[in-house]
């Protein structure tokens, strides 16, 4: 690390929108067709608190770079614009027919491996805890152990000083402040910030810089036959829907009516759960 | 340390620093006894800590064959390099064939990195675990964002291994007969020092909701249609003396806290009666709630999952539903 100077890696995942996508109001069904990928609400955080510490080293008079670092399919190259926009210095997107399907272990080997080969100086790897689409919390702890980076994860603050990264965080009901030395890496738990939104223009400004840089799997000199899909140590042997149903008892009408056809039906077992009898009229 | 095991053994690893109010280790220490019946391997605590002998015992009372302890000053706060260091070596060591944890915070940081150095797989926040007719793990979790679940191998790398939430499974009851054997380790010698320093750590258990001990609970999600709307929950519960629960998707809208959230990522609930509004029934929401005596389900979609799992599946709009519910109690115990 260079003095006064510190180089931040954000790490960033796509996710589909699913809980947020609206649903036909007659049927109720969600309207899947209109899913989109977004920026995972932790890494945005992660990004978040990235930008943070850029300000507060800018008045320190401190330098402090942040990059936004990505793998998924071409179309992740949206979330590092984004995150351009707010106000990342660059973006890596990490893309390759070999790198689909990777599981967190290899997910965190392809981003360690980009880190080590052409981002040795960096001093921070901020992740967001963990992702919207499957929350296994894996990748961060994983990929400092393949950085062999001290971490912290589950941060809901943190704090530079001059050598060190403090942190604070509230996990299994234990309110900790924990320290570490740099280079280290810590993941960010939701809520933690209120995370900025991009003027009209920065966006524009993002789309058309020249920040974002594309890396495949010859520039990261993966083995000729590296296939994520088939390295993973896991195998998924089939995939079914819950089945389990009850016979329900399904009731129709205005709501008053349900609303009567539920007391008198299954008035009894309301009130036995109240432990208070209930008026018959 | 001693190599007396077979391979075939499955561990649990002791998370004991909520003891009483988090049972994650209990509960799965009883699954682990039924996987154990099929395997023939010994079911196995681990426990790193300080003055521990206390959980070493609960655990043989409910369900280990074997706890193995280490026990030292050093240990006395959980840190996570340091853990994650021993369970790792001792793992080399023994070769277990499973290794299990909780999802607690600290679970779930340290599952990830010994199933990183060990080169294994993981399976993270399992609703189910079996073995299969060759005695491999079978671990079930949900899949493709909500309605799907998957049943994931770890074929060939060794131990297999998951996390599973808490409230996942049943703790067997406490058997003061049960015997088991404790194996003490000693604290290796060439343990690096933790790069993690805490410097302030200050117990601050949540505010009990009483959620997840409730006779009645009522959950509401996105068909209740906005924050104001869904405030209406709260009178009701008033009515019924019943606690208040969300979907995910709700939370995270800010339309009530995070503690109501309902699921794999939240609370585990079991009431008597559970009413369930403007609720799709995904996969990490009802994993949470099957232990559920009766639900009542209002939704306008027929079709949704949560209605299917309901004793009564009320096809109305929520909102006038929950309305129609709260005028009716005024009624029924005004007195
Ligand atoms: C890794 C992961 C972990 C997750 N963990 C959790 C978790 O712990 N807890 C959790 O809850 N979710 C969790 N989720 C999210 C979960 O998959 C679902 O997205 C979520 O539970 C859906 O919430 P919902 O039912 O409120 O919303 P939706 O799925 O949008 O359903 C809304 C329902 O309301 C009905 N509706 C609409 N309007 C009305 C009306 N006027 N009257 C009556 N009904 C109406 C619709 O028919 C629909 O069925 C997780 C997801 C992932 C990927």
């Amino acid at each position: 690390m260079e003095n006064n100077t510190l180089d931040i890696i954000v790490c960033i995942k796509q996710v589909p929108m699913v809980s947020e996508l609206p649903w036909n109001s007659k049927t109720g069904t969600l309207k899947r067709e209109l899913a989109q990928g977004m920026m995972d609400p932790a890494s945005r955080l992660a990004l978040e608190a990235g930008l943070r510490l850029q300000r507060a080293g800018q008045l320190e008079d401190r330098r402090i770079r942040v990059t936004a670092l990505t793998m998924g399919p071409p179309m992740a190259e949206e979330v590092l614009h984004q995150a351009v926009s707010l106000g990342a210095d660059h973006g890596v997107l990490l893309t390759d027919r070999k790198m689909a399907g990777a599981d967190t272990n290899l997910t965190s080997f392809i981003l360690g491996r980009y880190i080590r080969m052409f981002k040795p100086d960096t001093g921070l790897v901020l992740c967001g805890a963990q992702t919207s689409d499957s929350e296994t919390a894996q990748v961060g702890p994983q990929l400092a152990c393949e950085l062999d980076f001290p971490a912290i994860g589950w941060a809901s603050d943190i704090r530079l000083t001059q050598r060190t990264l403090v942190v604070t965080r509230l996990v299994d009901d234990f309110m900790e402040t924990l320290e570490m030395d740099l280079p280290g890496l810590v993941t960010i738990e939701l809520g933690a910030f209120v995370p900025r939104y991009a003027g009209l223009a920065g966006v524009a400004q993002a789309f058309a810089s020249p920040k974002i840089d594309v890396v495949d799997a010859d520039r990261l000199e993966l083995d000729r036959d590296f296939n994520a899909l088939k390295d993973s140590p896991t195998r998924i042997l089939d995939v079914f829907s819950p089945a389990t149903q009850k016979e329900s008892r399904v009731l129709k009408g205005a709501a008053k009516t349900v609303v009567d056809k539920l007391f008198t039906d299954y008035g009894k077992i309301i009130s036995s759960a109240m432990g208070k009898d209930l008026k018959k009229k | 340390m001693s190599k007396n095991s077979t391979g075939k053994d499955i561990w649990v690893l002791g998370d004991y620093r909520n003891y009483f109010k988090n049972r994650v280790t209990l509960q799965i220490l009883a699954r682990a006894r039924a996987l154990a019946e099929k395997t023939g391997g010994r079911v196995c605590g681990v426990v790193f800590g300080h003055d521990v002998g206390g959980y070493t015992g609960e655990y043989i009372a409910h369900g280990a064959d074997r706890v193995y302890v280490i026990d030292h000053p050093r240990l006395k706060s959980y840190g996570i390099e340091t853990f994650t260091n021993l369970l790792i070596r001792l793992a080399r060591d023994m070769n277990p064939d499973i290794i299990l944890i909780g999802a607690t915070r600290f679970g779930q940081e340290v599952a990830p990195r010994v199933a990183k150095q060990l080169d294994t797989g993981l399976t993270a926040d399992c609703i189910d675990l079996e073995i299969d007719d060759k005695g491999r793990l079978v671990q079930i979790a949900p899949s493709f964002g909500g309605n799907l679940i998957a049943r994931i191998l770890t074929p060939k790398a060794r131990p297999q291994m998951a996390t599973v939430r808490p409230g996942t499974f049943h703790e067997l009851p406490h058997d003061n007969t049960a015997k088991g054997e404790v194996v003490t380790l000693d604290l290796p010698e060439d343990l690096p020092a933790e790069r993690v320093r805490c410097t302030h750590s200050e117990y601050r258990p949540a505010k009990t909701l009483g959620i997840e001990k409730a006779d009645i609970v009522i959950t509401g999600g996105r068909g209740m249609g906005s924050k104001g709307k869904f405030k209406k929950l709260f009178d009701l519960a008033g009515l019924l003396n019943a606690e208040v629960g969300a979907t995910r998707p709700v939370v995270h809208a800010g339309w009530v806290g995070h503690e109501a959230l309902v699921g794999q990522a939240g609370k585990h609930i079991r009431p008597k009666v559970l009413f369930s509004f403007g609720i799709s029934g995904a996969i990490q929401h009802t994993a949470a709630l099957m232990d559920a005596d009766f639900i009542v389900a209002v939704n306008k979609n027929p079709d949704a999952t949560m209605m299917k799992l309901a004793d009564v599946a009320i096809v109305a709009d929520a909102n006038q539903v929950c309305s129609g519910i709260i005028r009716a109690l005024k009624e029924k115990i005004r007195d």
